[in-house]
């Protein structure tokens, strides 16, 4: 049933988790859209036939509804879109709410390419390699203008803006290439900005890591002999403070937890931050994105508001790697580099 | 008749010349000049001109339209280079919708109509009225210059921070819409204005014809919306320009802030756009099944229920833009209230034939197909403010094919009936019934056949704007571009009898149709002051098609 209505609608394989929900949800609507389509369709023939005019100037009765006929009107539509509203925000809840055990991968849309980076280290171009069966969370931003990330089979979609991150997710179920397109117009090559993701199962997984961790490793001149002694911190959070130190993030917070002229950043991640309008919020990648790029949106109570903005000095990489940074100021196990592969995140709320 | 006599008392009646007609040249005829025309007062020569203009856009769009088509009969490139496409698919889409279907029915048959369906001689403000044509046109001056002299690249919704960065010439394009603007403003102000104060007597809020209705709640979201389609223009240009940086990230700016403002204009846009078409439909439903619209209010408020509520659901066009999940579920749900009173006109609509005597006239046959259009497309629209389904179909063409079924699906269809519908009475001339029906079936089986596989199209994960697609979407767009050159087809046939009829039709009686609307009360086509002699009496609400001695109404709800 699920493959014949699946090809009658011309809809691409379901790949991941979320492609089955919303394909069911799919068949109803289409199914009911169907059925009211033909019963106003049929009533309107039957009565076009029924009552077809016998003079030019016929009179007609008097007919006005009764309330119960209005009534059902109203509530006959209004009792299928309520349910269509459930169902669908459920399953949108669902897709809008990472997993807290997913793994992150930084997405950046640039005119015309994806570029992918995961904190452990590797980078890819157009290519995004995920395992089989584990959920994957993407946080999306863009470099230029606005895209949209999409795959089709596994039907998520997310915009890539400028100057913020977005995030969604997904759990691929099997194995396979599956196509990534832009569908937020960009310009002359918007129809060439395409990808792929290819899904690895689970050994391959593991391999296709091996392999990225040599790589990255034997290009770091201070290798030491016995790779498997030494724990590597994240590459990206390396990056990530170096560059943090470049611009001068350290005048002001510290990492050791004593506040200073800012905040410190240590245990920032995650940790539910009192602001001096009196309201609280969740520290997550938006709104650390947020305070370098506008510090003043949103002020910690008891600091001044005196840090410069980074809007146009920080890349969006740069960007992604000062959040990885201040990440690993939160997790202790990464910050003994015991592993850098666990769960690194809260879902932002 | 003469014109005191109310409408029951004659059922059918037909209004014959009376023996000032000679006195009473048709507006027409009433001064011949170029400068008779260009500078006229008359609601109906300016609604005349309005229709001349706007189907003239109608053609370039349609021009735009069927290039489009062809480049996207094979995967690569075809017979236009990208760059050429961008600007077509974004010039298609201005166009048309700021040019065509934004002012068609309003200008056109909104200004014929509306006083002689409020017994009045004239709109309140004639000279506004001209102006806002002249707005129209040098609007339209400026952005086909823009379009000759650059062109633009953006896409009708000119979404930042691409808009403010591209080379192309955004500049002169936005400027005409922003001028456009200002003549849908003063349009809308003069109907609301017209409905509050010109109605005759006799003619109560509840016996207005559900046109004005329709009008009038489309006014509203005019004089209220547009404003701030002018503001974020301006603000797009500046951006261009100067570099301003409200909505561009590198200079501090929020991208997703332009998507907000436009989006708070360009939703209620749409019923901007489709209002009109409604409110068509409910005059010709009436008419063609000899009925009273089965729930006269419901209609009526459900027209002044959408205009409300449109303006809170801009928020569907961006569930996947990062804004949170609870905004998203609250438009989610604002949005269905939208289908909900659509719903309810549709119902009424087919019970207004229920009972009735129904003459399959064109006009009848275009309702026909919009009833189709507007359930299968308003059907569509709900499904996507399942906020589930959108996250696949947002951005892919399954969003140009759900608003071309229910924006220009229903506005074409309405169009095309108010055109066959208020020709005899506009021009005084019948055309031929029997083309008019064949090209009638031609638009709408083309229409079907160039939007279905773009439903389709859209589910299997084509993006729109798309220059370039994968191979496995070629079978579709092929029988979308086939679709489209029938629909082409069959309004060549249209055009070609419509201009035959105007010449060398047979001329119109007052009431071809017998119908009981108002503005069926005075001449084919009518005299400069719209009525002949003292201005007739209203005392039935209009298509009241009962027999005189059972003429006893019972409570309508
Ligand atoms: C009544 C006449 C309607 C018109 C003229 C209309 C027009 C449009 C247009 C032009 C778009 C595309 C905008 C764009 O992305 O460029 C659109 C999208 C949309 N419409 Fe409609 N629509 C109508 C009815 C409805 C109804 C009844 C609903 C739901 C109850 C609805 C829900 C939506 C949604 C959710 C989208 C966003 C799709 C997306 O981009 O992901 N529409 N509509
Ligand atoms: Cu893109």
């Amino acid at each position: 049933m699920n493959e014949l209505l699946n090809n009658i609608l011309f809809l691409p394989e379901q790949a991941s988790t979320f492609a089955e929900r919303v394909d069911n949800l799919h068949y109803f609507v289409v199914g009911v859209t169907m059925l009211m389509s033909f019963a106003v369709g049929t009533a309107a023939v039957f009565f076009f036939f029924r009552y077809r005019r016998r003079s030019p100037t016929q009179t007609t009765e008097y007919v006005v509804p009764s309330v119960k006929t209005e009534f059902l009107f109203v509530s006959l539509p209004l009792l299928f879109f309520l349910t269509w509203f459930v169902i669908g925000f459920r399953d949108f809840v669902f897709v809008s709410t990472p997993p807290k055990d997913a793994m992150d991968v930084y997405v950046m849309g640039k005119q015309w390419m994806w570029k992918f980076s995961y904190p452990e280290g590797p980078n890819g171009v157009n290519v995004l390699h995920v395992p089989a069966n584990r959920p994957v969370r993407l946080l999306i931003t863009s470099r230029d203008v606005i895209h949209s990330f999409f795959v089709p089979s596994f039907r998520i979609k997310m915009d890539a803006v400028p100057g913020r991150y977005t995030q969604t997710w997904f759990e691929a179920t099997k194995p396979g290439t599956y196509q990534i397109l832009c569908t937020e117009y960009c310009g002359l090559s918007h129809s060439k900005m395409l990808g792929e993701v290819v899904v690895l199962a689970p050994e391959e997984w593991d391999a296709w890591v091996k392999e990225q961790r040599k790589g990255s490793l034997q290009n770091r001149q201070d290798a030491l002999a016995d790779l498997s002694l030494v724990p590597q911190p994240a590459r990206m959070a390396e990056q990530g403070q170096k560059v943090a130190a470049e611009v001068g993030c350290f005048k002001c917070h510290t990492v050791n937890g004593e506040p200073h002229i800012g905040p410190t950043f240590l245990g920032l991640y995650g940790k539910q931050e009192t602001l001096q309008d009196g309201m609280s919020l969740r520290v997550d990648e938006a709104y650390i994105t947020q305070s370098m790029m506008d510090p003043g949106a949103h002020l910690t109570s008891g600091f001044p508001n005196v840090m410069p903005t980074f809007q146009g000095k920080l890349t969006g990489p740069q960007t992604a790697a000062i959040v990885e940074y201040i990440k690993t100021l939160r997790t202790p196990d990464i910050r003994t580099g015991a592993s850098s592969q666990g769960p690194v995140y809260e879902p932002i709320q | 008749m003469s014109p005191s006599s109310s409408i029951a008392a004659e059922p059918g009646a037909v209004p014959a010349p009376d023996e000032h007609h000679e006195h009473h040249p048709s507006y027409l005829v009433d001064g011949t000049t170029v400068k008779s025309w260009l500078l006229t007062l008359d609601h109906k020569r300016i609604g005349v001109m309005y229709l001349i203009w706007v189907l003239l856009f109608f053609l370039i769009g349609g021009i735009y339209a069927l290039i489009v088509r062809l480049e996207l009969l094979t995967p690569g490139p075809t017979i236009i280079d990208a760059m050429t496409y961008n600007r077509a698919f974004t010039m298609h889409g201005v166009v048309m919708i700021f040019l065509f279907m934004i002012p068609a029915i309003p200008g056109a048959f909104g200004n014929f109509m509306l006083p002689l369906m409020l017994g009045a001689k004239d709109v309140a403000f004639p000279k506004l009225n001209l102006m806002s044509l002249y707005l129209l046109l040098s609007g339209a001056v400026i952005a086909i210059w823009g379009m000759i002299n650059g062109g633009m690249d953006t896409g009708w919704t000119f979404y930042t921070p691409y808009s403010t960065h591209t080379t192309t010439t955004v500049a002169p394009i936005l400027f005409g819409a922003f001028i456009i603007g200002f003549s849908s403003i003063a349009t809308g102000l003069n109907f609301i204005v017209t409905t509050h104060t010109m109605r005759a007597p006799g003619i109560t809020w509840f016996k207005m014809p559900l046109f004005v209705w329709a009008m009038y709640a489309t006014a509203c979201i005019q004089v209220l919306a547009t404003p701030v389609l002018g503001l974020v223009l301006l603000l797009v240009v500046g951006e261009n320009i100067f570099h301003f940086g409200i909505f561009d990230p590198a200079r501090g700016g929020d991208p997703v802030l332009f998507q907000h403002l436009f989006w708070f204009y360009s939703h209620p846009a749409v019923y901007i756009m489709v209002l009109p078409a409604f409110g068509v439909m409910s005059e010709v439903v009436a008419t063609y099944s000899r009925k009273n619209i089965f729930g006269y209010r419901a209609v009526a408020f459900s027209s002044l229920g959408i205009a409300f509520v449109g303006f809170f659901a801009w928020g569907h066009h961006m569930f996947v833009s990062g804004q949170s999940t609870f905004n998203a579920g609250v438009f989610a749900v604002l949005t269905m209230l939208v289908g909900v009173f659509t719903a309810i006109k549709v119902f009424n609509w087919v019970g207004t034939v229920y009972k009735g005597a129904v003459d399959f006239k064109t006009p009848f046959a275009y309702f026909c197909g919009f009833l189709y259009f507007t359930v299968f497309g308003g059907m569509t629209g709900v499904a996507f403010a399942t906020a589930s389904l959108d996250v696949p179909w947002h951005d892919t063409y399954f969003v140009v094919a759900h608003f071309h079924f229910i924006m220009v699906g229903a506005t074409i269809m309405a169009f095309m009936a108010a055109l066959h519908y208020w020709f005899p009475k506009m021009f005084g001339k019948t055309y031929h019934e029997g083309w008019g029906l064949v090209s009638a079936a031609l638009i709408i089986l083309g229409f079907n056949a160039t939007f279905i596989p773009q439903f389709l199209l859209g589910n299997a994960g084509m993006p729109r704007r798309y220059y370039e697609y994968p191979e496995r979407f070629q079978t579709l767009n092929v029988a979308s571009t086939a679709g489209a050159s029938l629909l082409a087809f069959g309004f060549i046939i249209a055009a070609v009898y419509l201009t035959y009829a105007l010449v060398y039709g047979e001329r119109a009686s007052a009431n071809p149709w017998h119908s009981r609307g108002y503005e069926w009360l005075t001449e084919s086509p009518p005299p400069t002051h719209n009525f002949v002699g003292p201005q007739p009496t209203y005392t039935e609400e209009p298509h009241f098609y009962v027999e005189p001695e059972k003429a006893e109404v019972p409570d309508a709800v």
